[in-house]
């Protein structure tokens, strides 16, 4: 073997145009292939810290995935709002250690306005139970105070003391403003790489104060407008909100307090475990996943059939090559293993240039997509599975390069020495 | 590679100075109808420069598979050496050819890939025997390149060329890079097939000239086979395929 592999090498050397076309197609579906995984690993970790800690979240009845969607991922919205008495009420539970009212509804160029009280700083966790932390500025204290995530300060390039203005309604296409009653940034928090940095959040009294004279659902006519001034004048507290999360003093009263919100006779509502929701809503997502996944080893099959290709056509025009090997003292069996050393080496490199591609695309992408998309892609070593992945792709390589080999084997034993052109 | 378990040394030991014995050989090609080859008995002894005429189709590449352990006789023997070839198992026949026989082909003899003195070199990576004679030669161990240098020289390519890879040569060249590989080692037998028939008249006999001196230099039989019979006369001893092949006589009548 030691004599067979500088050999190999020299005829590969010689073939360097196709081999270096052949590595690169391994190599990119190499690429894909761990870019495809890496993606969904840090999606799907971003998506299980959106919340953390939060026992139940709940809203008027709905199915579960859409309370989570627009409670936690502002996505969609309620149907119904539930009562503040109702709020209040279950706020008083004997098992509740702490609620977050929030009232979703408003938003400010395409980022969901949300409101809420002191408590979302104080009791909201994500990821590994971290708690909110303000980048800069303070909480908001007065009715027109608003503190925003940090992607919305960034993308918009909002600074403290800024004033702004929030639209009725969702989404960018909102055109009816709440011109009349402008906030101020106090606030901006530190990044989270959740949805609460695509978030802007007031209180529960700015919600109201800017919704005085809308209980119709349109605007209030000029002579019914109040002004920003005058609304300290009028009672701020809420008459409904949208969902609250709970956190629970004991973990053990999670399911009676949930049946007993299910059954709750005032009005319908819904509580959900997030955790639980959570991973029916990843099956739901995961599909695509695993789409992509297959289609990503559909690619890194390609690039070994395209291997197996220019290894299988360049096998006649190397019949030559094998008879001198053969004329020279090499065995069929010297002939298979160099055909199959071959294409074990073309796999082998193809895996190593396709990390070497992987890392350098995830060191060039990744600030990019944290800010883009909020994905936070780690700069780690491979892990056990994609060691697993790049193992399979070599051994893959090796169990293709079989086929040529035994070609080449047959032809060494039927050709023998002579040399056929 | 097991060169040492090969039962050259009996042969050796024996004293005989035959290099090619044929009895009786029969062969015939897979669904052929008839034998191809059909050789009573055929003697070479060793240090002979034989040169075998025939015209295509007369069986000349039959009998160098045969010779050369590629083919095996349907009946008959081939003894080379005083090794019947047909009783080796395949990776001894193997071992046993590259240690004792070089090949010179008519065409395209080289890897491309490997230079002057990789490609010389190449049956001593395949042949521990090939390997410590061309050593011996040379007279100083671990100097096999230097053998293959010398070679190269004693065929009259510069040294210049020698760490170069093959495809700047001509034709001519590339044959005597050929015969240098084939000679490496010292292997009891060269078997050169049509080598010089894309040579013109010239550099023909150039070739042949230093074939013959490089083959008595290192003791080897020479086995020539070519259609053309003008080189006959550069030669010892001519057989003819016509006269040699009993099949081909069957044929005619």
């Amino acid at each position: 073997m030691r004599h067979l592999l500088p050999l190999a090498v020299a005829s590969l050397l010689n073939r360097r145009g196709t081999v270096l076309l052949t590595v690169l197609s391994i190599a990119l579906s190499v690429l894909l292939l761990l870019g495809i995984e890496r993606i969904s690993k840090s999606a799907e970790d971003s998506f299980r810290s959106t919340v953390s800690s939060t026992d139940l979240i709940i809203g008027a009845r709905s199915g579960p995935v859409q309370l989570l969607l627009y409670s936690v991922f502002r996505i969609g919205n309620a149907t119904n709002n539930m009562s503040w008495q109702s709020y209040r009420e279950l706020a008083a539970h004997p098992e509740v250690a702490w609620t977050i009212p929030m009232s979703l509804g408003d938003s400010h160029r395409g980022y969901r306005v949300l409101g809420t009280t002191a408590d979302y700083f104080e009791h909201f966790r994500y990821g590994q139970k971290q708690p909110l932390a303000l980048a800069a500025g303070e909480r908001f204290d007065a009715v027109f105070d608003v503190v925003l995530g940090a992607e919305v300060a960034s993308a918009l390039g909002y600074q403290l003391g800024e004033q702004i203005v929030l639209a009725h309604g969702g989404g960018s296409l909102a055109v009816v403003e709440h011109a009349d009653k402008p906030f101020t940034v106090v606030g901006i928090l530190a990044r989270t790489g959740t949805p609460v940095d695509r978030t802007l959040h007031v209180s529960l009294a700015g919600i109201e104060a800017i919704h005085i004279g809308w209980e119709d659902g349109a605007a209030p006519r000029r002579s019914d407008a109040v002004a920003a001034e005058a609304v300290a004048e009028h009672d701020l507290t809420p008459q409904t909100i949208t969902a609250f999360l709970v956190g629970l003093k004991s973990k053990f009263g999670i399911f009676a307090m949930q049946r007993a919100v299910n059954d709750y006779s005032a009005e319908p509502l819904t509580a959900i475990l997030p955790g639980a929701t959570l991973q029916q809503l990843w099956e739901l997502i995961g599909v695509a996943d695993a789409a992509l996944t297959l289609i990503s080893a559909c690619v890194v099959a390609a690039g070994l059939i395209g291997m197996l290709t220019v290894i299988l056509t360049s096998l006649n025009e190397r019949r030559r090559e094998m008879a001198i090997l053969r004329s020279v003292g090499a065995r069929p069996g010297h002939i298979f293993l160099l055909m199959i050393f071959e294409s074990g080496l073309l796999a082998l490199l193809g895996c190593t240039a396709g990390l070497a591609l992987f890392y350098t695309a995830l060191g060039l992408l990744a600030p990019w997509a944290n800010q883009a998309f909020g994905l936070y892609l780690e700069w780690q070593w491979p892990a056990l599975r994609e060691w697993t992945i790049l193992a399979v792709i070599c051994a893959l390589g090796l169990l293709i390069g079989a086929l040529p080999a035994w070609r080449a084997y047959r032809n060494a034993l039927h050709d023998g020495l002579s040399i056929r052109l | 590679m097991s060169d040492a378990a090969l039962p050259t040394q009996a042969s050796a030991a024996g004293g005989d100075s035959t290099c090619i014995t044929v009895e009786s050989l029969r062969y015939r090609w897979p669904r052929a109808e008839r034998d191809t080859l059909a050789i009573p008995a055929l003697h070479i002894a060793r240090g002979e420069q034989v040169f075998v005429q025939g015209a295509s189709g007369s069986g000349k590449t039959t009998l160098l598979g045969l010779l050369g352990g590629v083919l095996l006789p349907s009946a008959g023997r081939v003894e080379l050496l005083g090794s019947d070839l047909a009783a080796l198992k395949p990776a001894a026949r193997d071992a046993f050819r590259v240690a004792h026989i070089g090949f010179i082909f008519q065409l395209f003899n080289l890897l491309p890939y490997l230079s002057l003195r990789d490609n010389v070199l190449l049956p001593c990576r395949f042949s521990a025997q090939r390997r410590a004679r061309a050593e011996q030669h040379s007279g100083q161990r671990g100097e096999l390149h230097e053998q293959a240098h010398r070679l190269l020289d004693e065929l009259g390519l510069p040294r210049a060329l020698h760490d170069k890879k093959v495809v700047a040569l001509s034709v001519g060249q590339q044959q005597r890079v050929a015969a240098a590989r084939a000679l490496i080692g010292a292997p009891e037998l060269v078997i050169a097939d049509e080598p010089t028939s894309a040579l013109d008249a010239d550099s023909r006999e150039d070739f042949l000239r230093l074939l013959f001196a490089e083959c008595r230099e290192h003791g080897s039989t020479l086995l020539f086979v070519s259609h053309d019979r003008q080189l006959a006369g550069l030669f010892g001893r001519t057989l003819s395929m016509d006269e040699l092949n009993a099949a081909a006589a069957e044929t005619m009548a």
